[in-house]
C-alpha cells in the first residue's frame, strides 16, 4: 500500500515536471515568437531601401541571364541538367533569396558588441546568440515581401522560368529557405558577430565573408558547373545549404527524396554553425570588455 | 537577519589597456566589498572612471569579474545571468533598451513576452506606469521620433515593467531638463513606496542623491571611500552651501557673520557670496544678519555640487 502511494507520488511529480517543461517550453517559443515579429515589424520601416534592393536585384538578374543563357546555348541547350528555363528558375530565386539569405556578412549584433550595446542583451533573461539570430531570421522573413516574391515574379513574366514537377517541392521548398536564411544569420553570427569578443575590428571578418559566400553559396553560378574539386569545396561549406539547396529544392531540380536529403544537411550545418556559436559566446564572455562606459 | 540583495566580497576588476604598443593592466575595481539589504536606496558616486559602471556591470553579470565575489538578489550574476534579469531592472543612460524603429508601445509588449508576463500582468503594469510616467501621448510613436526627456521616461518604464526587486540606475537624469528630472525622481519615489523597490543609482546630480538615496557610497579610482548618509558626508567634507545675496546699496564686504565665510563681492559689493556650514547656522539666520547691514532685494542658495563632494573626499584621501 505504502509502495503503491509511493509510486503514484513519484509519477505525479514526474507528470508535474514534465508539465512544468511543457509551460516553460510554450514560455520560450512565445519569446522568440515575438522577438521574430519584432525583427519583422523593424524592417518593415524601411521599405523604401527594400524597394531600391528590389531594383538592385533586378538588374543584377537580367545581367545573369544574359551572361548564363548564353552559356547554356553555347552548351547545345543543356549545361549540368540545366536548360535555359531551368537556368532562369535559378537565377530569379537566387536573385530574390539575395535579400533575404545573409550574403554581405552584416549583423546587427556585430556593431552591438563593438559599441557595447551587447550590455543591454546581457541584461534580458535571453540566449544572447539565440535572440540575435532570430532577429535577423525575422527581418529577412520580412525582406521575401518587398524583395523575394517580386524578384520571382518579375523574372517569370519577364523571361519565363521553369515551375517544378510535384507539388511536394513548394513545400520542402519554404521550409528549406527558411532553414537557409537561418544558417546564414547563425553562420554571420559564428564568423563576423562573436570573434567581436576578443577583436575589436571585425570588419576585415565581415569583408571575407562576403567575398567568400556569394561564390560558395552558388549566388553567381550554381555551384554545380564548378570543376568538381570547387564544387567538393563547396559542400565542405555551409554556403550551399543557405542558397544552392534552396533553390534545388523550390525549382523541382531535385526529386522529393533528393530534397529530404539536402534538408537534412541543412538541418546538420544550422546544429553545427549554431553550436560553435554558442561555445564561443560563452568564452567570449570572459573577455567581454564593454565599450563606451 | 534578512539576505543581502547585493553582497560584494573583495570585489576586483582590472582592464588591459594599449599604451602606445605596451600594454598595462588598470584596476577600475579594486577589493570593494559592501552589503545592500532589501529597500535600500543608495547612491552611488564616483568622478568619471572611478569604477561605478564596471561595478553595476559586475553585479548584473554582464561583465565577470578578475577576482572576488559576487552575490546580486542571492544568485551568482555570471553563472545565473538570465534568472537574475528576471528580479533586476537597468537603466544605462547612454544606452537604450528599446527597438529604435517601433513604436514604443511595441518595445513594451516585446519586453512583457521576455519576461513571461501574463496578459493580465502585462496590462495592469502598462497601464500603470504609462499613468505615472505620463507616457500615453507618444506610446504610438517610434523611439527614434522621441525628445530625450521622453525616451528616458520609456527606457524607466523599460527597465521596469517586469516589477524588479533591484533596480539599478546608471546617469538615469544626464542631460535632462529640470522639469523631466524632477518628473523622473517623482516617479522613482512613488515606485519605492508602493514595491519597497531596492534602488541603486549613479549620478553626477546632487539632487538625485538628496531626493532619492538614504545612503551614499562613494568610489575612488575602484575604492570604496565613503559609505554612509548624506548629512554625514557633508560634515566628512565639510561641504558647505553658498548664500548669493543682491542688495539695494553697495556697502562693504560682508564679514563677520558667525558661521560664515565671505567668498567674494561684484558691482561695489551690490553681489556678495557668503559659504556657511549647514551644521553651525542656517540660510535664514544668515539671511537676518545681512539684513541688518543692508536691504536684501535678491538671493540664492547654490549647493555644494557633487563633484565637489568627491573631490574634497579625494583630496582628503591622498
Amino acid at each position: 500500500m505504502k509502495a503503491s502511494f509511493g509510486r503514484t507520488g513519484r509519477n505525479l511529480a514526474r507528470g508535474a515536471g514534465r508539465l512544468r517543461l511543457l509551460f516553460l517550453m510554450r514560455g520560450t517559443i512565445r519569446v522568440y515568437w515575438r522577438i521574430l515579429v519584432a525583427g519583422f515589424r523593424r524592417q518593415s520601416a524601411y521599405l523604401l531601401a527594400a524597394f531600391g534592393g528590389l531594383v538592385a536585384n533586378t538588374t543584377f538578374g537580367l545581367l545573369k541571364v544574359a551572361i548564363l543563357f548564353a552559356t547554356v546555348r553555347a552548351a547545345g541547350g543543356e549545361l549540368q541538367g540545366y536548360d535555359v528555363a531551368l537556368m532562369s528558375t535559378y537565377i530569379w530565386v537566387s536573385q530574390g533569396l539575395l535579400g533575404s539569405v545573409n550574403l554581405f556578412g552584416r549583423i546587427d549584433i556585430a556593431d552591438r558588441i563593438k559599441d557595447g550595446d551587447v550590455a543591454v542583451d546581457f541584461l534580458r533573461p535571453l540566449d544572447v546568440q539565440a535572440a540575435a539570430i532570430t532577429t535577423e531570421v525575422g527581418k529577412s522573413l520580412f525582406n521575401l515581401i518587398p524583395r523575394g516574391i517580386p524578384s520571382v515574379l518579375i523574372g517569370g513574366l519577364v523571361v519565363g522560368m521553369a515551375l517544378p514537377d510535384h507539388p511536394a517541392s513548394y513545400l520542402l521548398g519554404a521550409v528549406s529557405i527558411l532553414l537557409g536564411i537561418a544558417i546564414s544569420a547563425a553562420t554571420v553570427y559564428l564568423v563576423v558577430a562573436a570573434p567581436g569578443f576578443w577583436l575589436v575590428e571585425t570588419r576585415g571578418l565581415q569583408i571575407l565573408y562576403m567575398v567568400v559566400s556569394g561564390f560558395l553559396a552558388g549566388l553567381f553560378v550554381p555551384i554545380w558547373i564548378f570543376p568538381k574539386w570547387l564544387e567538393m569545396l563547396a559542400q565542405a561549406t555551409p554556403f550551399p545549404s543557405m542558397m544552392m539547396y534552396p533553390v534545388d529544392i523550390i525549382s523541382g531540380r531535385v526529386d522529393v527524396t533528393e530534397s529530404l536529403v539536402l534538408l537534412a544537411v541543412q538541418l546538420a550545418w544550422l546544429a553545427g554553425v549554431g553550436a560553435l556559436g554558442q561555445v564561443l559566446t560563452r568564452a567570449g564572455r570572459r573577455h567581454l570588455e564593454v565599450q563606451g562606459g | 537577519m534578512t539576505e543581502p540583495i547585493i553582497e560584494t566580497t573583495g570585489l576586483t576588476r582590472e582592464f588591459k589597456v594599449r599604451d602606445g604598443l605596451k600594454r598595462r593592466t588598470v584596476l577600475a575595481v579594486d577589493d570593494l566589498t559592501l552589503r545592500i539589504e532589501p529597500g535600500e536606496a543608495v547612491g552611488y558616486i564616483g568622478a568619471n572612471g572611478a569604477g561605478k559602471s564596471t561595478t553595476i556591470k559586475m553585479l548584473t553579470g554582464i561583465l565577470v569579474p578578475t577576482q572576488g565575489s559576487v552575490t546580486t538578489c542571492g544568485l551568482r550574476p555570471v553563472q545565473d545571468r538570465r534568472r537574475l534579469a528576471r528580479q533586476v531592472g537597468v537603466v544605462f543612460g547612454q544606452r537604450s533598451q528599446l527597438w529604435w524603429d517601433l513604436p514604443v508601445r511595441e518595445s513594451f509588449r516585446i519586453l512583457a513576452a521576455i519576461h513571461d508576463l501574463s496578459a493580465a500582468a502585462e496590462k495592469e503594469r502598462t497601464d500603470e506606469l504609462v499613468e505615472r510616467l505620463e507616457m500615453a501621448e507618444f506610446l504610438g510613436t517610434p523611439v527614434r521620433q522621441l525628445s530625450l526627456g521622453q525616451r528616458m521616461r520609456a527606457e524607466m518604464a523599460a527597465a521596469l515593467l517586469h516589477s524588479p526587486r533591484l533596480v539599478i540606475l546608471d546617469e538615469p537624469t544626464i542631460g535632462l531638463d529640470v522639469l523631466s528630472k524632477q518628473r523622473l525622481r517623482e516617479f522613482l519615489v512613488a515606485e519605492r513606496r508602493t514595491h519597497g523597490t531596492t534602488l541603486l543609482l549613479t549620478t553626477h546630480d546632487m539632487g538625485d542623491v538628496e531626493r532619492l538615496c538614504d545612503r551614499i557610497l562613494v568610489i575612488d579610482r575602484g575604492r570604496l571611500a565613503y559609505d554612509g548618509d548624506l548629512p554625514g558626508l557633508s560634515r566628512t567634507v565639510g561641504a558647505e552651501r553658498v548664500l548669493v545675496v543682491d542688495l539695494a546699496e553697495s556697502i562693504e564686504d560682508l564679514t563677520g557673520i558667525p558661521g560664515t565665510r565671505h567668498l567674494g563681492s561684484e558691482g561695489h559689493g551690490l553681489r556678495q557670496r557668503l559659504a556657511f556650514d549647514a551644521e553651525a547656522t542656517t540660510a535664514a539666520r544668515v539671511l537676518a544678519s545681512v539684513s541688518e547691514r543692508a536691504e536684501v532685494l535678491d538671493l540664492t542658495v547654490e549647493e555644494p555640487d557633487i563633484e565637489d563632494v568627491v573631490r574634497r573626499i579625494y583630496a582628503a584621501r591622498r
